[in-house]
C-alpha cells in the first residue's frame, strides 16, 4: 500500500517533467506525421496545412480510442501499444480485439457482419460491406418528404481506452483506501497512507458536506461525495501522465457522474424542495407561476451545467497543453522552442491545479445539490422572508 | 451541440456508470465507513478526553478549596483548644491558690490554737511549778524560822507585832 502511495506521489510530482518528455516523443511523431503527409502529397506543406495537421493531431489525443496507443511512428506507419477488446451489440455479440482494425486501415469480419474503424474521422465504428463502404440507411419522412441518410453503427460496448484507464482507477482506488481504513485497526491514529488521505477526507467532511447538506443529513451522502471526489482527482491526474488519458474531459464520463448527482438529489428530495419548485414560499401568486418553469428547468441546468464544466475544463486543459507542445515543434528557433517548453511546464503546474480544483467543485456543487433537496424548512421562518 | 452530441459514446456512459456505481458500493462498504467511524470515533474520544481532564481539574479545584476550608476550620479549632486549655489552667491555678490560702489559713489557725493551748498548758504548769517552788521555799523558810526555840519565838513576835500593827 505505501509503494501504491509512493508511486502514485512520484507520478504527480514528475508529471510536469514526464510530458516535457513526451514533447518531444510527440512532436516528433508530428514532424514525421506531417512529413510523411507531405511526402505522400508530393510537396511541402503550407503553413495553412501545417496547422490543420497539427490540430488534428491534438485533438485526435483528446479523444478516446479502442487501442492503448503510447506513441506511433507515422512516417513508417508503426504504432506502439497494446489493442483492447472490442465488443459490439449488432443482432448478436462481437467481440475481436482492436488490433484487427490495424489503425482504420482493415475491415474487420465478426460472424458475418462487417465493420470499419474510422480513424481519421470521429474515429468511431461502423458497420459496412466486405470492400470497406460505409453501409448507410437512407429513410423518408413520411410527412414532409425529406430523405435523411444515416450511417450505420452498432451498439458500441467495448473497452477502450478510457474504459481501461477508469478500471486501473478503480482497483487502484479501491486498494488505497482499503489500506487507509485497514491501518485504523491497529490504532486509532492515522498511520502510512492514512496521513496523507485521511486529511483530505476530513476536508471533504467538514468543508464540503458539513456547511453545505448541514449536520442532520450529511452523513447519507458522505460515500458518494468521496468517491466522486476521489475518483475525479485520480482521473484527472492519469491525465496528467505523458500517455495521453482524458477521461475527465470526455462528454460520456462527466454526463455519467453528473446524472447519478441529478438522481441522487431527485430521489433524495424532501418536501420542501418540490415545494420551492411548483409553489414557491414568500413569492406574490404570479411570481409563483413565473417561477415554476425556472425552477423546474432548473433542477435540470444544474447537473448539466456540472457535466459541461467539469468535461470543458479538463479537454480545454488538455487542447491547450497540447498546442504548445505542437507549437515547440512549430517554430524553428531554439529560443521560441525554450520559451514554448517552459511556458507548456508552467501550464502544466496549473493543470495539476485545476485536476484537484475540479473534483473539488464538482464534488462542493454535488453536495450544495444534495443540501437543497434534504433542505427542511422552519415553516414560520421560511414565510417570513 | 450537435458536436456535443457526437461526441457522446453511449458504451462508454455505459461503462463509466458501472464502474462508478461498483466502485461507490465497494469503497462505501471497505473504505469510507470504517474510515470515517475510525475519524469519528476518535473524535470523540478526543472530546471526551478533554472533557474529563476539565472534569478533573474542576474537581481537583473543588477539593483544594475542600482541604482549605478543613484547615481553616482545624486551625480553628486549634486556637479554640488552646483558648480553651488556657483559662482552664489559669482557673486551675487560680483555684489551687485560694485552696492553699484556705489551707494556710486554716493551718496557721490551728497553730495558733495549739500554740496558745501550749502556752496555757506551760503557764498552768509553771504556776504549779511556782507553786510547788514556793511551797518548798517556805517550808524551807519556815524550818529555818522554827529551827531553834528562840527563832520561833522571835516568829511568832514578829507575826504578832504584824498582827498588831494590822
Amino acid at each position: 500500500m505505501h509503494r501504491l502511495l509512493r508511486f502514485l506521489l512520484v507520478l504527480a510530482l514528475l508529471t510536469p517533467g514526464a510530458v516535457m518528455a513526451e514533447d518531444h516523443q510527440g512532436g516528433h511523431e508530428e514532424e514525421h506525421g506531417a512529413h510523411g503527409h507531405g511526402h505522400e502529397a508530393g510537396k511541402e506543406l503550407t503553413p495553412e496545412e501545417q496547422r490543420a495537421v497539427n490540430k488534428e493531431f491534438v485533438i485526435h489525443h483528446t479523444k478516446d480510442s479502442y487501442d492503448f496507443g503510447i506513441f506511433s511512428d507515422e512516417s513508417t506507419g508503426a504504432h506502439y501499444g497494446f489493442p483492447l477488446p472490442v465488443i459490439l451489440w449488432d443482432d448478436g455479440l462481437h467481440v475481436f480485439l482492436s488490433s484487427a482494425f490495424h489503425h482504420g486501415e482493415e475491415v474487420v469480419e465478426s460472424n458475418g457482419n462487417h465493420y470499419m474503424l474510422n480513424y481519421h474521422g470521429d474515429g468511431k465504428i461502423y458497420k459496412c460491406d466486405a470492400e470497406g463502404h460505409i453501409l448507410e440507411e437512407t429513410t423518408v419522412d413520411e410527412e414532409t418528404g425529406e430523405v435523411s441518410v444515416a450511417q450505420l453503427a452498432p451498439l458500441d460496448f467495448s473497452i477502450t481506452k478510457n474504459v481501461f484507464v477508469s478500471i486501473l482507477m478503480c482497483v487502484l482506488l479501491f486498494f488505497v483506501f482499503r489500506g487507509v481504513a485497514k491501518s485504523y485497526k491497529s490504532g486509532l491514529a492515522p498511520s502510512g497512507s492514512a496521513k496523507f488521505f485521511e486529511p483530505i477526507i476530513v476536508f471533504v467532511r467538514d468543508e464540503i458536506a458539513r456547511p453545505n447538506i448541514g449536520e442532520k443529513h450529511y452523513k447519507k451522502y458522505m460515500p458518494y461525495l468521496l468517491t466522486v471526489f476521489f475518483f475525479i482527482w485520480f482521473l484527472n491526474l492519469a491525465g496528467m501522465t505523458p500517455l495521453g488519458i482524458n477521461v475527465t474531459g470526455n462528454i460520456a464520463f462527466t454526463a455519467a457522474l453528473a446524472i447519478l448527482t441529478y438522481l441522487i438529489t431527485t430521489f433524495t428530495a424532501k418536501k420542501d424542495y418540490w415545494m420551492h419548485i411548483v409553489w414557491m414560499p414568500g413569492v406574490p401568486v404570479p411570481m409563483k407561476i413565473i417561477l415554476f418553469p425556472i425552477e423546474l428547468l432548473g433542477t435540470i441546468i444544474k447537473p448539466f451545467a456540472l457535466m459541461i464544466r467539469l468535461y470543458a475544463n479538463m479537454l480545454a486543459g488538455h487542447i491547450v497543453l497540447g498546442m504548445l507542445l505542437v507549437t515547440v515543434f512549430y517554430f524553428g528557433a531554439v529560443a521560441a522552442k525554450g520559451a514554448f517548453i517552459g511556458l507548456t511546464f508552467f501550464l502544466n503546474i496549473i493543470e495539476l491545479l485545476v485536476a484537484l480544483l475540479q473534483a473539488y467543485i464538482f464534488t462542493m456543487l454535488s453536495a450544495l445539490y444534495f443540501g437543497s433537496a434534504s433542505e427542511e424548512h422552519d415553516h414560520d421562518h421560511a414565510h417570513a422572508h | 451541440m450537435e458536436k456535443l452530441w457526437n461526441e457522446f459514446s453511449v458504451g462508454l456512459f455505459f461503462w463509466q456508470t458501472l464502474l462508478f456505481l461498483a466502485l461507490l458500493f465497494l469503497l462505501r462498504k471497505f473504505a469510507w465507513k470504517p474510515i470515517l467511524n475510525a475519524v469519528n470515533e476518535r473524535e470523540q474520544k478526543i472530546s471526551d478526553s478533554i472533557n474529563q481532564a476539565e472534569k478533573a481539574q474542576q474537581e481537583l479545584e473543588a477539593l483544594k478549596a475542600q482541604n482549605e476550608d478543613l484547615l481553616k476550620e482545624a486551625r480553628a479549632e486549634r486556637d479554640a483548644m488552646i483558648k480553651d486549655a488556657k483559662a482552664t489552667a489559669s482557673k486551675m491555678v487560680e483555684d489551687a491558690k485560694t485552696q492553699a490560702k484556705e489551707e494556710g489559713a486554716k493551718l496557721l489557725a490551728s497553730a495558733r490554737e495549739s500554740i496558745n493551748a501550749e502556752k496555757a498548758a506551760a503557764i498552768t504548769e509553771l504556776k504549779t511549778q511556782v507553786a510547788s517552788f514556793s511551797i518548798e521555799i517556805a517550808e524551807k523558810v519556815v524550818r529555818g524560822e522554827l529551827s531553834s526555840a528562840d527563832k520561833q519565838k522571835a516568829l511568832a513576835d514578829k507575826l504578832v507585832d504584824d498582827i498588831n500593827m494590822n
